[in-house]
């Protein structure tokens, strides 16, 4: 795995110090740091070609335009899309899933439809179905969890029943790490007839990722969390489900022609692009991409086994810590959520961060019903991306045995 | 080191033996905060006979700081007069603003009332954790708020 080590020195934040010590950056599943390949090239962007896209009859506009769609081609060929133009650019997960929910979920589903979701979701792949569902009518039903916080499939005709319109699933939870197995969950909403939402925030950055083979009929995803930018993310789906939803927002840019009382739609992606998108983030976005995809997507998702591998050895290793998840490493990621003792997870956090230079989250990690799933209030959680070395992991060790000193632990 | 001035022994004794914890029976008010980024929850029943805070008890749960700023506020208004417990309140959050000086309450001084509070004058070193220990205090004031709007409808 030390094979990727050398990565690190493409990231400037990471050769940074906090309160003197280097820091130790064990937080990727809510953002990634970003290599200068990245940074550079939407500074690059910014100092060269910036204009507004598909607007301008001028050479620079085209040149920006091209850009854009450029980035929107190397996202495509990144998750396997059939065409640059089922790939909508967002303004992250959250934006692509309240895209579905709002511009699907609002015009297809009624009283008495099911929605079906897993209790481990991230609220971003809760909240828009709430909304969506008392706007309809329609209920939500949940797939249940087993011991390991992996999602239980024993019920699952039960719950992805015959009213079942929509399954939203995460592709990986940012709290325990765990992989829902998709290929069942999406044959029982297949019987069914129901579409497959998948929440890929922590599943696109981390695994290899296939539209072509994966069961599913829309993705979400956020540039940030996968070296880009904040501020994008993209939404794929299937042509003809892009084809029949119904734009969210309403704006310049998506419209093939305006009148007073009525409009057309531009074609998809554009009808789902109101107002000026976020050019250089695309850019960045594109950038991001590219960096991964020479790396090589297997080669990420070996690289994090090992590094869990390492780190949960480790964990293991210090008295009165519990982690939380699948301990079976084919079907978990890298983030690794924990107590110790009766240290709270905040108090972790602040001796981890004084003590070793260690960030770590600490806390709900938007994830309320898996939290109480789990009977704690919260948790700590480390997580790890391309750069994260075993020395990160034992500086979190060390800090975590600091952690017991201070509140006298002892054993 | 700073950190040994946040964890000091007195805060970890009431975390983890929370003074005054449980509910009241009888009269009182109840109020709940929370802190809804970290997820730290803290409740209270407060009553106050004659103007003067007769009985507290406390709930919650989160990190070490909010529950023991909240225990060593339960000990601290228990018997105090309404406008007494007010005036600690203010000296608490004066003592946690970062704006102020090195040492606002100098403990030697005539009329330091804070006590056991004193503490927690570690945290102002931790600006993300001073919504911790002054968690406890908010919820005070809405209690406080409670019995001053039930009084003037009365
Ligand atoms: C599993 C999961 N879903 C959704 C999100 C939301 O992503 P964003 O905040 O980028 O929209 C996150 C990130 O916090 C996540 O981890």
């Amino acid at each position: 795995m030390n094979d990727l080590s050398s990565l690190r020195a493409d990231f400037p934040l990471l050769q940074r110090t906090v309160g003197g010590r280097p820091l130790v950056y064990l937080d990727s599943a809510a953002t990634s740091q970003k290599p200068e390949q990245v940074i550079e090239a939407i500074a690059d962007y910014y100092r060269t070609i910036n204009a507004n896209v598909h607007r301008g009859a001028y050479r620079l506009s085209e040149e920006a335009t091209n850009a854009y769609e450029a980035a929107r081609a190397k996202v495509a060929t990144f998750i396997g899309a059939s065409s640059p133009s089922e790939v909508v650019f967002t303004r992250g997960t959250t934006a692509g899933i309240n895209h579905v929910a709002y511009g699907w979920g609002l015009n297809r589903l009624r009283q008495g439809d099911r929605i079906v979701l897993t209790v481990m979701e991230h609220h971003s792949n809760i909240v828009p179905w709430q909304l969506v569902a008392r706007h309809t009518g329609a209920e939500l039903a949940y797939l249940r969890l087993t011991e390991d916080y992996q999602v239980d499939l024993g019920d699952l005709d039960e719950v992805i029943d015959g009213r079942t319109k929509v399954v939203a699933v995460t592709g990986m939870s940012n709290v325990t790490g765990a992989i829902p197995p998709l290929p069942p969950i999406a044959a029982a909403a297949r019987r069914v007839g129901a579409i497959v939402v998948v929440d890929g925030a922590q599943a696109v950055p981390h695994s290899p990722v296939d539209v072509a083979t994966m069961d599913a009929d829309f993705l979400a995803f956020s540039a940030h969390k996968m070296l880009g930018p904040t501020g994008i993310g993209a939404l794929w789906g299937r042509r003809e489900l892009l084809e029949e939803m119904e734009p969210a927002e309403g704006g310049g840019e998506m419209i093939s022609d305006v009148g007073l009382y009525e409009s057309r739609w531009a074609p998809v992606p554009h009808k789902f692009e109101a107002g000026t998108p976020p050019i250089a983030q695309a850019v960045g976005f594109g950038a991001a991409v590219d960096y991964l995809a020479k790396i090589g997507m297997p080669a990420v998702r070996d690289h994090e086994i090992a590094i869990t591998r390492y780190a949960l050895g480790r964990l293991a290793e210090i008295p009165d810590l519990r982690v939380y998840g699948p301990s079976d490493l084919a079907a978990r990621g890298g983030a690794v959520s924990f107590t110790l003792g009766d240290i709270h997870a905040h108090d972790l956090a602040t001796i981890l961060d004084e003590e070793a230079g260690v960030a770590i989250r600490a806390g709900h990690h938007c994830a309320k019903p898996l939290m109480r799933e789990m009977h704690v209030p919260s948790t700590a959680r480390a997580s790890f991306y391309v750069y994260t070395t075993e020395d990160d992991i034992d500086l979190l060790v060390t800090g975590l045995h600091r952690a017991r000193e201070i509140f006298g632990l002892v054993g | 080191m700073a950190i040994d001035e946040l964890y000091r022994e007195v805060i970890l004794d009431h975390y983890r033996n929370p003074r005054r914890r449980g509910t009241l029976e009888g009269s009182h008010v109840h109020a709940e905060g929370e802190n809804p980024s970290c997820g730290d929850e803290f409740s209270l029943d407060l009553a106050v006979d004659d103007d003067t805070v007769t009985d507290i008890a406390i709930q919650g749960q989160g990190c070490s700081i909010s529950q023991a700023s909240g225990s060593m506020m339960a000990e601290a208004v228990v018997g105090k007069h309404v406008s007494d417990v007010r005036e600690l309140a203010h000296r608490f959050k004066r003592m946690m603003s970062i704006e102020e000086g090195e040492n606002p309450v100098d403990p030697s001084r005539p009329g330091a009332v804070l006590g056991d509070l004193e503490a927690l004058q570690g945290v102002r070193r931790f600006p993300v954790r001073i919504k911790c220990a002054d968690l406890p205090w908010a919820t005070l004031e809405n209690a406080l708020g409670q019995i001053d709007a039930a009084s003037e409808a009365s």
